[in-house]
Order: structure tokens, then sequence, then C-alpha cells
């Protein structure tokens, strides 16, 4: 039988060496953020504690943003950032986190000098939060514009990365409310355990669609590698802690169910940077090279190209 | 119209490098930046093996992915098919470089020298701080396209007005040329042979064709 002819040297998939872990960690703060804002603006809205864990969704954003400054070549322009919002999803991203800021300054200013109950307050709150999911839609968006990383070309990616920023936010809720008070309120769990739930859904399912749709192995394998890990200590483990916290007769003075919550929370949001620091960092192989056919030289025979050299499919 | 397009023919091409030497030559880029550069492919198992060599680079696509993503505008197309980026408005960024699917793009942070710490002569009159920190890519030479243009010449035809990989190549594989224009050695040369795009399936529209065989006749 004979072997199937391979192509070899010179043009396999590599990792993309621009993008380290501070662009990473803009996809880790902007969606643990956004998450965390719109986790916050739902509290608000209901009468629950918003302020820490607004003020700690803002400030996530801020340090994605700046570990972004600090990745650029160029940082002293980084107002060009702003000149192409018409097919440019970092323009847009950036155009977005104009107003995300103006409205939680006003936000937290309100909560802090009116009271956390203020009309004004929550208002700015909820506008924040509408605006914050735009921001993470822009942040999916921003990897799936990109056409030379096939695991980031996906569409799948793009409810993962949404369903990601959402479970981060309900998590960090957690631990904020963690550190606040003692007995997290009911809907908060609810809220993770659906959070968490659709973001392992949203995993798995690109997962599945990056095989079937054929990408570079390298980035195949450090997913398959990460995920019974992220599946198992980032969604199976939490929503057992979460379901014990639900389950758990409400005891005065007992803060097992808050240790809980926070633990889930943490495990949650974990869970979500270690993906997303993984997937930017060791899963982003470029596409490779790929040459259809051989010349025509002295034999006149051409052969056709194998599959992508270095793809799995 | 327009459209300058770069046609290779793998038949000829030798592997010699000799278009990666003048392009680093002519454009004075840094130790591990090759705008055109070739890359060694081996096809087969032994006995039955076969090499070839493509030379490689910014496509010029014509719906450039780099384009789209640019967040500064510092990356445009011109109206003949060049893509061009102005290193006075790109803030490096690198997503352009990320969204090529063709590897095209380079970003050099700090100053580097072929020997050493201290730049050689000939690279101390040639650096050019305004390509620090920020993307960089083959511009099909668009500086000689554009002096030429001025003096009447007719790029892909008279040297001077032609990308310097192409005045070099020693075996004639690389042709440079006006796709629009029927008459064109680009427009002939597609005409009578078989040719591909690499990664087509990326749906940029690249303006880089390779021959593999000659057209089957009537």
């Amino acid at each position: 039988m004979t072997a199937p002819p391979r192509l070899t040297l010179g043009h396999r998939p590599r990792l993309q060496p621009f993008w380290d872990v501070r662009a990473a960690c803009n996809f880790i703060g902007g969606g643990t953020g956004t998450g965390l804002i719109m986790v916050a603006a739902g509290a608000a809205l209901v009468g629950g504690p918003w302020w820490p864990a607004a003020l700690v969704g803002f400030a996530c954003v801020a340090f994605g943003l700046g570990m972004v400054f600090l990745e650029i070549g160029r940082p002293w322009r980084a107002i060009n950032v702003f000149f192409h919002p018409q097919t440019s999803w970092m323009t847009r991203e950036s155009v977005l986190a104009m107003p995300l800021f103006g409205l939680g300054a006003a936000a937290l200013g309100a909560g802090l000098v009116l009271g956390a109950d203020s009309g004004v307050a929550i208002a700015a709150l909820v506008l924040a939060a509408l605006i914050a999911a735009g921001f993470l839609y822009c942040q999916a968006n921003i990897l799936r514009a990109v056409r030379g990383v096939p695991a980031w070309r996906e569409p799948a990616l793009r409810p993962a990365m949404l369903a990601t920023g959402l479970a981060e936010g309900a998590g960090l809720f957690l631990v904020v409310g963690a550190l606040a008070s003692p007995t997290p309120p009911a809907w908060s769990l609810w809220l993770a355990l659906l959070a968490v739930a659709a973001r392992g859904a949203a995993w798995s399912r690109y997962h599945r669609t990056l095989h079937r749709a054929g990408a570079p192995e390298a980035s195949l394998r450090v997913l398959d590698r990460m995920a019974p890990w992220v599946l198992g200590l980032g969604h199976g483990l939490p929503a057992v802690l979460l379901a014990m916290a639900l389950a758990l007769p409400p005891t005065m003075g007992s803060a097992a169910p808050s240790v809980m919550a926070g633990v889930a929370g943490l495990l949650i949001a974990a869970a979500g940077w270690t993906a997303k620091l993984l997937l930017m960092t060791r899963a982003a192989a470029t596409r490779g090279f790929t040459v259809p056919h051989t010349p025509v030289r002295g034999r006149g025979t051409s052969r056709p190209s194998p599959a992508p050299p270095g793809w799995g499919l | 119209m327009t459209r300058y397009v770069m046609v290779a023919d793998l038949r000829r091409c030798v592997g010699c490098q000799t278009c990666t030497a003048a392009c680093k030559h002519a454009n004075a880029t840094v130790p591990g930046v090759q705008w055109r550069r070739v890359l060694d492919m081996e096809v087969g198992q032994y006995p039955d093996v076969q090499r070839l060599f493509v030379p490689t680079g910014c496509q010029h696509c014509q719906a450039p992915a780099c384009v789209e993503v640019c967040p500064s505008t510092a990356t445009r197309k011109r109206p003949d098919g060049v893509v061009v980026i102005d290193y006075d408005i790109c803030i490096g960024c690198d997503y352009c470089a990320l969204s090529c699917p063709y590897d095209a793009r380079y970003k050099v942070d700090e100053p580097t020298w072929a020997f050493g710490d201290q730049p050689t002569a000939p690279e101390a009159a040639r650096f050019d701080k305004s390509k620090l920190g920020v993307t960089q890519k083959c511009t099909f030479c668009v500086d000689r396209i554009d002096s030429g243009l001025a003096r009447g010449l007719t790029p892909g035809v008279d040297p001077e007005a032609t990308p310097a990989c192409v005045n070099a190549c020693i075996s004639g594989a690389m042709t440079f040329g006006d796709l629009d224009d029927p008459d064109s050695a680009v427009s002939r040369l597609l005409r009578e042979n078989r040719h591909f795009r690499m990664n087509e399936d990326a749906g940029t529209g690249p303006s880089f064709f390779y021959l593999w065989d000659k057209e089957a006749g009537p």
C-alpha cells in the first residue's frame, strides 16, 4: 500500500506571535467586567446591592484596556483607534468604551452621593449595562474577524465568548457578594447556575464544531487538553457548589452558603479566564499554506495536494 | 482601471532566494523580516518526491482582511489594488497581522541589526525609525511603481517601475503587471497557463497567482 503523499516544509500552521497575555487580558478584563456590570444592573433593578460589584466591573474593563495600551507598538497614538468604525470591531469596541466609562462614573458617583437606591444611579447603571453588552459583542466579533487564525474564525466562538463574559460576571458577582454579605441572594445563585450551563453548552458546541469544520492540529490539541479541566473544574464543580448553596436551609449566622457561592463564583470566573488565555496564547495557530497542485515539470506530471498540512479534519 | 498583480511560475522557481535578498536590499528590512520570502516544500515519499518553491508575501488582496479590521485606517487599498500601510497612523495593534491569512505582516519593536548591537554603515544610513512599533509588509515596491509612472514608465515592463523581486529573479519565474490590461504579460500568462491562488478559502481574493501547468490546447 502506498503511503499518502505529504507536504512538509515551511508551511504548516504556526502559533501566532503577535498577541500575548496582555492582549488576552483585554478579553479577560473586558468579558468579566462587562458581565459584572450587567449582573450589577440586574441587582440594582431588583433592589439588591450593586455598587461594589459595579465598581469591580468597571475596574476590570479598565484593566483590560490598560493592558492593550501596554501591548500596542505605538501607545501614544492610541487615539487613532477611533478612525475606522465602518468595519473594524476594534474601533467599535473602543468607541463604546467612552460612554461605558462615562455612564459608569455617573452611576458610581450618583450611587455614592445620592445613595445606591437613587433613580439616577440605577438608570445610569442600566444604560451602562446596555453599552457593556455592546462592548462584549464587539469583543466576540474582534476574534471572529481574524481570518488568519482558524480557531478564532469559527462562528461558534462568538456565542461562547458572549456566554463566557456573562458567566464570568455572574461568578465574580458571587465573589463580591460573598465578601459583602453572608447570605447570597437566591437569584444570583440561579443566575450563575444558568450562566455556567450556557457557557458549558456554548464551549462544547464550539469545540465540536471546530473539530467538524477542521482546524490546525496545534489548536485542536490545546483545546482537547483544556476541555475536561475547564468543563470539570469550571462548570461541574461550581454547579454542585451552587446547588448545595441553594439547597442549604438558611441558618442564622452560618457563612456556609456564602462561602460555597464565593468559591463557585471564583471557579466559574477562573475557568473563563483560563479558557481565553489558552485560546489566545496557545491555541491560536495560523492557517499555514496550502498548495493545491504541484507544478508540472520534467516528468510532465502534477499531483494534487493532500489536505492542508498540519490540519486536523 | 488598473489592478497590479504578481504571477509566480512554480515550474521556473528554483528557490534561490534572490528575490528575498533583492527585497531586503530594496526595502532595507531588518533581520527576521522578509517581505518577500520563498516557501520550500517537499511532497511525496521517497523515492517519489517532488520539491517546490513558492514565493509569497503580501498578496495585495481584492478584499483585504487587514483593511477591514484595521482600527486606525493605516492600512488601505489604493485604486490600483496595492495595499499599503501609513506608518504615521498605525498604532501597532497587530490586528491586521493576525487577520492576514498569508502570514505576510511583521512588527519590529526595537532596532535590530545584522551583526551584534551596532548597525553597519549601510544599516545606519537606511534605518527608518517610523517602522518601529508598527506593522510592515510588502508594498509591491510602491515607491518604484509611483516614481516610474511619474516618468511615463510601465510597471512590469520597465525595470525602474517594477518591484525589486521581479527584477532580480534569475529564472524569470516572477512577473508583475496590470491584470486589467489584456495585453500585459500577467494577463497573457494567466490566459496561457493553469494557475491557482493560495488559501483561497479565506475569501480575500489574493492578487498573487501561481502557474503550475500550461493551458490545455484546443
